[in-house]
């Protein structure tokens, strides 16, 4: 212990001695942790923003929309034969592991109140929407089951529909607004949401009860039809589960044959996430690879460095070893060296990058999460790189004939 | 008793095409307690001789016994260990580590041998004491002057109490007062804590202050005898008077 501290004391001194060389030796590692650093922050700020993004669409959710996507992606057998009804979906509702079902349907429309109006899309839903889909009120209150049995001309707008009608300030709250000319109720004024992962305005929008809009706004062709269907799963682990039993349940309702394509489409909100743990799945290799170059180029610095500094010390290893020093004596000593460096550079980039990562976050608004994990990983691997890339000098140093070592000129 | 015994040690450099012989089978007794000089021309051996006794060089070929330990079988651990406890060694360019205190470098056999710090500096700075630097201990080597360098490089090398000295041309590097101040501290440490002494030189002034010369030329003794009584130095003459 007291040779360790007193090898580090002399590593210490003999790096504060050639304070430039040792700087530059210091700034492959500083560069190379600071922006791992930095990017690890940046990356995982921006997915827990994508995180908290694909959260805003519900916990668990899996849609139903009629129609299916072929190859090609486009969506066949829309807009003819109705192919999904809200009795679909509530027979859904007895799935295993379904805790909530809802439907919606939407149409565009013209919504006016006094002499404003905005073009939004009006979204017919039952209570299990509200629910499943995470909307929560600013002020007032939501639909009650009354409203949906009897049609109510009650709404619930969206903040961006609320900004374009009302005036700061402005009471939403029981004021009256006109669709298609018939006279709504504002019931509620709901939280805002944001934008989706597509940069849709999710809060351009406003809800009435699904009777009401199916028979007094939109009309219809077929009662019961509806433009998407939502189920929310108990847990994440039943989501795959519950999205192939919708599928053989619907196939089954709609009589369609073994080789018949679906005539609807199951969306799984868990591939969405799936989806956005790859790619940043391959943001963090990316970085690791960034991350082991510049590594291994601070480490060859250091190797390098070392190199030269054991050939400028060469009498004085041989001078060490007259008065007694083995061979592990100065390996130990080039090995604390290359450690003091490439700690004290992995340090030195911790800080530089969690400043960089602040500065990014103030400067572009990026949020930024520093983890102390791969603040630790980092420290800990710049001090391993020391390890590695010291060995071979300190080791060189070490095996050094006494005598020559001495006669070193 | 005897302290080092070399029988034919050889020391065989091979340069390239032609081998240079440095020793050709050189054999030695030196009893404890001695104090020997080795003479001789430049390339002679000297030197050769002086490495392989002090450990820091093995022979091409003989055999060398130190203190009843056949040193020639040894790995280079025990080689270190042995350098650290039983020999001391003074340089003509008194080797010591630059930009170090005087202290630090007298402590550095200590710290090789494990001993607490707080002992190392105490030990460390009696031995500077002994040759007469107390108040120099915090200097590095570039600000003390040859004879105070070479008076730390001998405070270093009696540290450890070793039972053996070897000085490579102590003097060789100094002046004449300097010169004498050096020996007389050798010789002192050779009389007064029974070190054994042996030490190269090329002034026959300062081999006067052995006991016994060994002359040598390319690469094996020429002569070795006792340093008659009359010619003993200044030094053990006043001691022997006083
Ligand atoms: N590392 C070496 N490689 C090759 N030859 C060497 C080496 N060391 C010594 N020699 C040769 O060995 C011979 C003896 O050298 P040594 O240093 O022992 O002489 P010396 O008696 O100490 O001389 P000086 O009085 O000049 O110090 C010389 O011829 C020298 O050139
Ligand atoms: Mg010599």
């Amino acid at each position: 212990m007291n040779l360790l501290a007193m090898t580090v004391l002399v590593a210490f001194r003999i790096l504060s001695r050639h304070r430039l060389r040792s700087a530059l030796t210091m700034l492959g590692i500083i560069i190379g942790v600071g922006a791992v650093i930095a990017m690890v922050s940046i990356g995982q700020g921006a997915k827990a923003a994508v995180q908290a993004q694909i959260a805003t669409y519900g916990t668990n959710v899996i849609t139903v929309y009629p129609g299916s996507i072929n190859v090609s992606g486009v969506r066949t057998g829309l807009g003819g034969a109705v192919t999904l009804t809200s009795a679909d979906i509530e027979e859904l509702g007895k799935l295993p592991h379904v805790t909530d079902v809802g439907w919606s349907r939407r149409e565009a429309v013209q919504i006016v109140h006094e002499n404003r109006n905005w073009f939004t899309s009006v979204n017919g839903v039952v209570l299990g929407y509200l629910t499943i889909r995470n909307w929560s009120l600013d002020a007032g209150d939501l639909f009650i089951q009354t409203d949906i049995d009897a049609a109510s001309k009650v709404i619930l707008l969206g903040k961006t529909v609320v900004d374009n009608l009302f005036l700061p300030g402005e009471d939403a709250i029981g004021a009256t607004v006109r669709l298609k000319n018939i006279p709504f109720r504002v019931v509620g004024t709901l939280a805002a949401k944001g934008f989706d992962s597509r940069g849709t305005d999710q809060d351009d929008v406003v809800f009435i009860p699904f009777s009401t809009a199916e028979r007094k706004v939109m009309g219809t062709k077929f009662i019961g039809s509806i433009g998407a269907g939502f189920l929310s799963a108990e847990a994440p682990e039943y989501m795959d589960q519950v999205a192939a039993d919708v599928k053989r349940v619907l196939r089954q309702r709609h009589k369609i044959r073994g080789d018949q394509d679906d005539d609807f489409t199951v969306r799984n909100q868990l591939d969405t996430v799936k989806l956005q743990e790859g790619t940043s799945e391959s943001m963090t290799l990316m970085l690791l690879a960034v991350a082991s170059i510049s590594l291994l180029v601070g480490g060859i610095g250091i190797m390098n460095i070392l190199l030269v500094s054991v050939t400028e010390r060469t009498r004085e290893i041989g001078i060490r070893m007259a008065v007694g020093a083995k061979r592990r004596h100065i390996l130990l000593q080039f090995l604390v060296e290359a450690v003091v460096i490439s700690a004290f550079g992995g340090l030195i980039g911790v800080v530089i990058g969690v400043a960089g990562a602040k500065v990014a976050s103030n400067f572009a608004g990026w949020p930024t999460i520093i983890s102390s994990h791969s603040m630790f990983i980092a420290f800990g691997f710049s001090a391993l790189v020391g390890v590695f890339f010291g060995l071979y000098p300190a080791n060189k140093a070490s095996r050094l004939n006494p005598i020559d070592a001495l006669r070193y000129e | 008793m005897s302290l080092i015994v070399c029988r034919d040690l050889v020391k065989t450099y091979s340069m390239g095409e032609t081998d240079v012989h440095a020793l050709r089978g050189v054999s030695l007794t030196i009893t404890a307690g001695e104090c020997v000089a080795i003479m001789g021309a430049s390339g002679s051996g000297k030197s050769t001789v002086m490495n392989i006794l002090g450990c820091l060089d093995v022979p091409t070929s003989g055999t060398y016994e130190l203190d009843g330990v056949d040193v020639s079988t040894l790995g280079a651990n025990r080689l270190a260990d042995i350098r650290n406890r039983k020999i001391g060694f003074v340089f003509q360019n008194f080797n010591l580590i630059p930009r170090t205190t005087a202290r630090e470098n007298v402590q550095l056999p200590l710290f090789y041998r494990g001993i607490p710090s707080r002992e190392q500096q105490a030990l460390a700075l009696r031995a500077l004491e002994r040759v007469g630097l107390a108040g120099r201990e915090r200097h590095h080597p570039s600000q003390l002057s040859g004879g105070q360098q070479q008076r730390v490089a001998i405070a270093r090398a009696l540290v450890t109490n070793p039972i053996l000295i070897l000085a490579d041309e102590p003097t060789g590097n100094l002046d004449s007062q300097a010169s004498r101040e050096i020996m007389d501290m050798l010789t002192r440490l050779n009389t007064q804590e029974k070190m054994t002494i042996v030490l190269v030189t090329h002034e026959p002034e300062i081999a006067q202050y052995a006991h016994r010369v060994i002359t040598m030329k390319d690469g094996i003794i020429l002569s070795d005898r006792p340093v008659a009584e009359s010619q003993a130095s200044p030094v053990v003459m006043e001691q022997a008077g006083g």
